[in-house]
């Protein structure tokens, strides 16, 4: 038992090394005063010009407006569709076409990304041909169709998180107030949706997380003109190292770093009042 | 809400019910009546994703193996020719030609990146496993203080950007890169090595991304488990290494397998991580798909691509959606 606890626990720590070198490093060399991006320049660093730089640098803060849109976007698409679909599976029982449909919800979270990507553009083609054959209608790829895409994979994400929390809870109390005599869909509002509330704010969460940083299916499926943020950090990543890609990212990890705390922290905090509040009522 | 089900199921005597009574029970005029009584509701909530998932998820998929049928028209817009066509006589013509996977089959260049693919997708999966057992163990062996902060560490980096995470690792490979660095400063080595557009930089980059889709599943699994059976073991004579591989090792096959094939998957159709860490000699076959259709604009050929990869694929998909569905019927009981 020792040395096997021993074994893993060196392992988790070399694991936690491995995780985090690589964006630890990205933070100290976005401070690094030399354009070499490895080369630390002690005379003159720490430095924050190229952050200033990112702030002047229109390409990337309009990519990064786009993919806000389209991220809140989608995700707000992919919760309502992701939460009707694990309804209908956690709670409506057996019907027809259940087993297409849970296929269909999991699909996505496993299918490569270029699959995706290549059958969501020819549906594109497809429907903009017929488009322009039944009403003549012109239509363009950009927004519209990046965010559809990112709905259609990311709906999984929230179907399976809003599910299982569904399945970790019985129908008891939402069959009482079918009892009383509310309508489905007041109970729906009025009794399943708080309860899963965590579960599809996390959802929306994951799926703003998913689109935000998406570049396979959006090269894809997104028009001229329309660049996301990661389209442009590939593009210039490609050419080589640039310290305004550091710094970029050093902003991104510290919003996350600083989200996923804080929501631990409100979590906790939850959880204990939760508990305060049994014990109470337990004593009395 | 089941109740509402069963109510409607009353409704529908027999297997064509609903469509009996739409064609001859109600004449046209009674058709808006007839959709407001059924599709309201419960059916309704069905209908939208439902529809949703038909329409941008399986269709697509019906159009892709439909291009890849078809003929390459280099010049046409879209560069493919017809596939059903209808013609003069009334007649519907299909054609659907195979050329497309026969080239796949021959083509060297096509059949080496298979194999190169399959084989960074199996590596990449058996290190993650190696690294990310022996850590899901410790977290889920850990104090429920620790086990928190361990869980929030591990997911913390795939909440950052994916594609951030594999450009570090340039910064960190490259020849006048940290490691080089490190190395040279310490002595280690004199001349840099070279690991930037190496297998090893693919390897690299898709464990390091992938680690967490291995470790999750892993550590719902091994925490779940029920620690007095290793009492049992040791009571029983077994060594601690003799009680994890007879007894922790089979009892969390299941998170193994997930997690592996949440690994292999995406790894077989990897584009990012080989585009910007790997051998421009050896493409993966997420690249050839994607430089087919972008480059040469062969969409016949990019989609036999997507449908031999999805063939590929399929076992270990329906492995997946196997376990999952196992998953979500234990959590229910």
């Amino acid at each position: 038992m020792k040395t096997q606890g021993l074994f893993s626990k060196t392992m988790l720590g070399a694991g936690f090394v491995f995780l985090y070198v690589p964006i630890l490093s990205m933070v100290f060399y976005s401070f690094n005063n030399s354009r070499l991006v490895t080369v630390w320049d002690s005379a003159n660093s720490p430095t924050l010009k190229w952050y200033a730089k990112l702030l002047d640098d229109g390409q990337v803060l309009s990519a990064a407006w786009l993919s806000i849109r389209v991220a809140a976007m989608s995700a707000s698409g992919a919760v309502i569709l992701g939460t009707l679909a694990g309804l209908v599976l956690a709670r409506f029982g057996p019907f027809k076409g259940r087993a297409l449909l849970q296929g269909l919800t999991t699909a996505p979270l496993v299918m490569p990304e270029v699959i995706t990507g290549l059958s969501m553009l020819l549906l594109f083609v497809s429907l903009e041909q017929l488009l322009q054959k039944v009403a003549g209608v012109q239509f363009d790829r950009g927004v519209i169709t990046i965010t559809i895409a990112h709905i259609s994979f990311t709906m999984a994400y929230v179907t399976v998180v809003v599910q299982s929390r569904l399945a970790s809870f019985d129908d008891s109390l939402e069959e009482a107030a079918l009892d009383l005599g509310a309508r489905p869909a007041k109970v729906f509002f009025r009794i399943t949706v708080p309860l899963i509330l965590p579960a599809i704010l996390s959802g929306w969460l994951l799926a703003f997380t998913l689109s935000w940083d998406d570049l396979v299916v959006t090269q894809f499926v997104s028009g001229p003109g329309s660049n996301t943020l990661p389209m442009v950090i590939f593009s210039r990543v490609r050419l080589g190292v640039s310290p305004v890609v550091n710094a970029l990212a050093t902003i991104m990890v510290l919003i996350v770093a600083c989200g996923v705390i804080l929501s631990a922290v409100l979590m906790r905090r939850q959880e204990r009042r939760r508990k305060r509040e049994e014990q109470m009522a337990a004593a009395g | 809400m089941k109740i509402t089900a069963a109510r409607y199921s009353r409704e529908a005597p027999g297997r064509l019910g609903p469509l009996w009574t739409f064609l001859f029970r109600y004449g046209p005029p009674r058709w808006t009546e007839y959709v407001l009584r059924n599709w309201s509701g419960q059916r309704l909530v069905i209908a939208v994703p439902y529809l949703w998932l038909l329409l941008f998820f399986l269709v697509p998929f019906l159009i892709v193996l439909k291009i890849s049928f078809a003929e390459f028209e280099p010049l046409g817009r879209p560069p493919y020719a017809p596939v059903f066509q209808w013609l003069d006589e009334g007649a519907l013509q299909i054609k659907l030609l195979v050329g497309s996977y026969v080239y796949l089959l021959n083509e060297p260049l096509y059949v080496s990146s298979w194999i190169y693919s399959i084989k960074v997708a199996f590596f990449s999966t058996v290190l993650c496993l190696m690294l990310g057992y022996p850590m899901a163990y410790a977290i889920a062996r850990s104090s429920p203080t620790y086990r928190n902060v361990f869980l929030m560490l591990i997911i913390l980096p795939f909440w950052t950007s994916f594609l951030l995470r594999v450009y570090a690792w340039i910064g960190l490979l490259k020849t006048d890169g940290v490691i080089n660095n490190v190395l040279k400063f310490f002595g280690i080595i004199d001349e840099p090595l070279s690991m930037m557009n190496t297998s090893f930089a693919v390897y690299i980059g898709i464990v390091y991304s992938y680690l967490p889709f291995m470790i999750l599943p892993l550590y719902s699994n091994l925490e779940k488990h029920d620690l007095t059976l290793l009492e049992a073991a040791n009571d029983l004579g077994a060594g601690p290494v003799k009680a994890f591989l007879r007894v922790t090792l089979p009892l969390s096959f299941p998170g193994v397998v997930a997690g592996s094939l949440l690994v292999f998957i995406p790894a077989v159709g990897e584009y990012v991580i080989p585009s910007l860490l790997g051998r421009s000699d050896q493409l993966m076959i997420a690249r050839l798909l994607s430089d087919e259709f972008f480059l040469n604009r062969d969409w016949p050929k990019a989609s036999a691509v997507a449908i031999a990869m999805l063939l590929l694929l399929v076992v270990p998909i329906m492995l997946f959606q196997h376990f999952q569905n196992k998953e979500l019927q234990a959590q229910k009981k």
